[in-house]
């Protein structure tokens, strides 16, 4: 039998019985464009969470004040929450560390913010010259907060996107306008340019404020938030966190490290931790994906062994004509993996549309990528060689005489 | 040239309980007969049809086709000996549903690789002309035909791949008096014209009459094995 016969044979078999053969094949086609699907979207979740990390700055080191303790006794009142990192931490980082480029140190909180009549609550935070470098902040319109207006006080704010549109419409040019930020008139001098990002948090619905005057009339102490330090380059990083940690614990005079008022984390850390949530999201949701293509094999397996025993004349005729074992089960195999074939590559069309339209409806930008579609279609011709074993050794070995007779 | 020599076929039913099915049967058929083997049911008629035509190897004796020893092959050698020596018509006609006439008829051949696709068509062609369908047939399916055409469709498909025995099996059995009658015409006309040795097997002797020879077999053993000196021949 030459493979083109074959190939005649199974395409006869399986138009045979049109809309039993597309139900079966929709299982598999089901089954493999959720693999395609989810595993995009997992994918697709991983990048989007890696670039908002990569856009809060690039080979960023953060520090926040620690759990606030008692002397003698430990009551942890949650991170951050204590009051101790200042800018002499701030400045003795930026002098004596090695390996700096650049530091950023920052207070930040919550208020509510008022213009024209206008209101909303947004993160507010004092910052100082360095912040646009250290943080990869870009001004669109106007200017960033300068040295003299940190020395001054001045009651300047620069608004993030999301906010300027929020308190005075969409493209308004907000510039020179006074907005209240907790009962306290400030005049807008710029705007940064959007950085995409959404959910909680956004880089884009923020207000900046000289870190003086936040810390005088905001805050009303003289502490930090966050210090960012940015370090030269990614090689130095690592060296660069361990002489800060060495540096503030001399300074706050802690002896033990595991006593620290403040913690430090490092870029590639945070994107190692959230490329370890989202590769787990990938996984989960390619099981599911994978459980539901296994269902679609065993649908393959139940209509193929409905089509042996249907077609047992047939396979008699064959074998009373001169067809082998081996030709019978070939031609039960060729048909099972042609539906799993087929199935597999509608399966990956469709899969590949799925990711499509969530990314042209802006939910998510994924990503299909060439091993995940190697995989569905290895996944889905090793299923229909699986599934279609069984029915195709048992058409292969019937009896002749039996099959001939078998009403 | 068929000779079966002594055949013998036992079916074990559980460990004691055995049937003799054939015990011992006898004959030649040379090249170019047609034999009607007759016998009433459960006379063991299809257990020989199913040795002479290599479904079914005997339990004894030997069974020589074309001078090879058919008794002790193995399911592929028997494969391959279906393949190349003999033609099968059934009472069931057997045709593959939905599947145009010519492909059906061409089907033996896929399963000999040295056959390349125009010899194929070629060779349906000639066998569907010598069984008698009118060629604006051919491109039709299987299911679009009477019982009459069908028939003849399978008798093309037994010539097809040139064998030395064509072996009918009740060829009339699912068909009317008269469409059988033009059916059984055919295998004379292949018989005469064509020179193709042919075994029908039957229950009724009406049938058997239209072969030169008829072998009589009851209880698995030859009664009566002679020449038919009143041969009908049917008007098509």
């Amino acid at each position: 039998m030459t493979t083109l016969d074959m190939l005649q044979e199974t395409y006869a078999a399986l138009s045979a019985n049109k809309v039993r053969t597309g139900l079966t094949m929709l299982g598999i086609v089901i089954g493999i464009s959720s693999v395609i699907a989810m595993i995009s979207i997992g994918q697709g979740a991983q990048n989007s969470i890696q670039q908002s990390i990569q856009s809060i700055g690039s080979n960023l080191i953060l520090i926040q004040p620690g759990a606030q303790r008692g002397p003698g006794f430990q009551v942890s009142s949650g991170r951050g929450s204590a009051r101790s990192l200042t800018q002499a931490d701030a400045d003795a980082i930026a002098q004596s560390v090695p390996g700096v480029a650049a530091v950023a140190p920052e207070v930040d909180g919550r208020y509510q913010v008022n213009a024209r009549g206008t209101n909303t609550n947004t993160s507010v935070i004092g910052v100082d010259p360095n912040y646009p470098t250290v943080r990869n902040v870009e001004i669109d319109t106007g200017n960033f907060i300068t040295t003299q207006n940190l020395t001054g006080l001045s009651k300047v704010a620069v608004l993030g996107p999301t906010t300027r549109d929020d308190l005075f419409g969409a493209g308004a040019d907000p510039i020179g306008q006074t907005i209240r930020i907790n009962n306290i008139d400030f005049t807008v001098i710029g705007v940064t340019v959007a950085k995409g990002g959404t959910g909680f948090g956004s880089q884009d619905d923020r207000i900046y404020i000289p870190l003086t005057t936040a810390q005088r009339y905001l805050a009303g102490n003289q502490y930090l938030s966050t210090i960012s330090v940015q370090a030269q380059d990614t090689s130095v990083m690592t060296a660069v966190q361990q002489q800060i940690t060495t540096l503030l614990l001399q300074r706050h005079a802690i002896a033990d490290p595991t006593l620290a008022d403040f913690s430090i984390m490092n870029q590639s850390d945070i994107v190692a931790t959230a490329s370890n949530v989202t590769g787990t999201l990938t996984i989960l949701l390619g099981a599911v994906a994978g459980i539901s293509l296994i269902v679609g094999g065993i649908g393959i397996m139940n209509m193929m062994l409905t089509t042996v025993t249907e077609r047992t004349r047939e396979i008699g005729l064959r074998k009373a004509v001169g067809a082998k074992r081996k030709d019978i089960n070939t031609q039960f195999l060729m048909e099972a993996v042609m539906l799993t074939f087929t199935g597999g590559a509608l399966g990956i069309a469709l899969g590949w549309s799925i990711s499509f339209l969530i990314q042209y409806f802006g939910v998510l930008q994924t990503q299909v990528s060439l091993p995940s579609i190697l995989l569905a279609f290895g996944v889905s011709a090793a299923i229909g060689i699986v599934f279609g074993y069984y029915p195709a050794r048992r058409a292969a070995g019937l009896n002749p005489i039996e099959a001939l007779r078998y009403e | 040239m068929i000779d079966v020599q002594n055949v013998e076929k036992t079916y074990q039913a559980g460990t004691t309980m055995a049937f003799r099915a054939l015990k011992g049967v006898s004959f030649t058929i040379q090249d170019g007969e047609f034999v009607a083997i007759m016998g009433p049911s459960g006379s063991g008629k299809s257990t020989l049809m199913h040795i002479l035509g290599a479904l079914d190897t005997p339990t004894g004796g030997k069974y020589l086709l074309d001078g090879k020893d058919v008794s002790t092959l193995s399911d592929d050698e028997l494969a391959d000996i279906r393949k190349n020596k003999i033609g099968f018509v059934f009472q069931s006609f057997n045709l593959l549903p939905r599947t145009t006439v010519l492909r059906n008829v061409m089907l033996p051949l896929i399963y000999d690789d040295q056959i390349p696709a125009e010899e194929r068509e070629r060779r349906a062609k000639g066998s569907l002309h010598a069984a008698g369908l009118d060629e604006g047939h051919y491109a039709n399916l299987s299911n679009q035909l009477s019982g009459g055409q069908i028939q003849r469709v399978a008798i093309a498909r037994a010539l097809v791949n040139d064998p030395s025995l064509i072996l009918a099996d009740e060829p009339t059995g699912n068909l009317d008096t008269k469409t059988g009658e033009i059916v059984l015409g055919t295998f004379q006309r292949l018989n005469k014209e064509y020179g193709r040795t042919i075994v029908l097997i039957t229950h009724e002797r009406d049938v058997a009459e239209y072969a030169q020879r008829i072998i009589y077999i009851r209880d698995g053993l030859v009664l009566e094995d002679s020449k038919n000196h009143k041969q009908r021949t049917s008007i098509s």
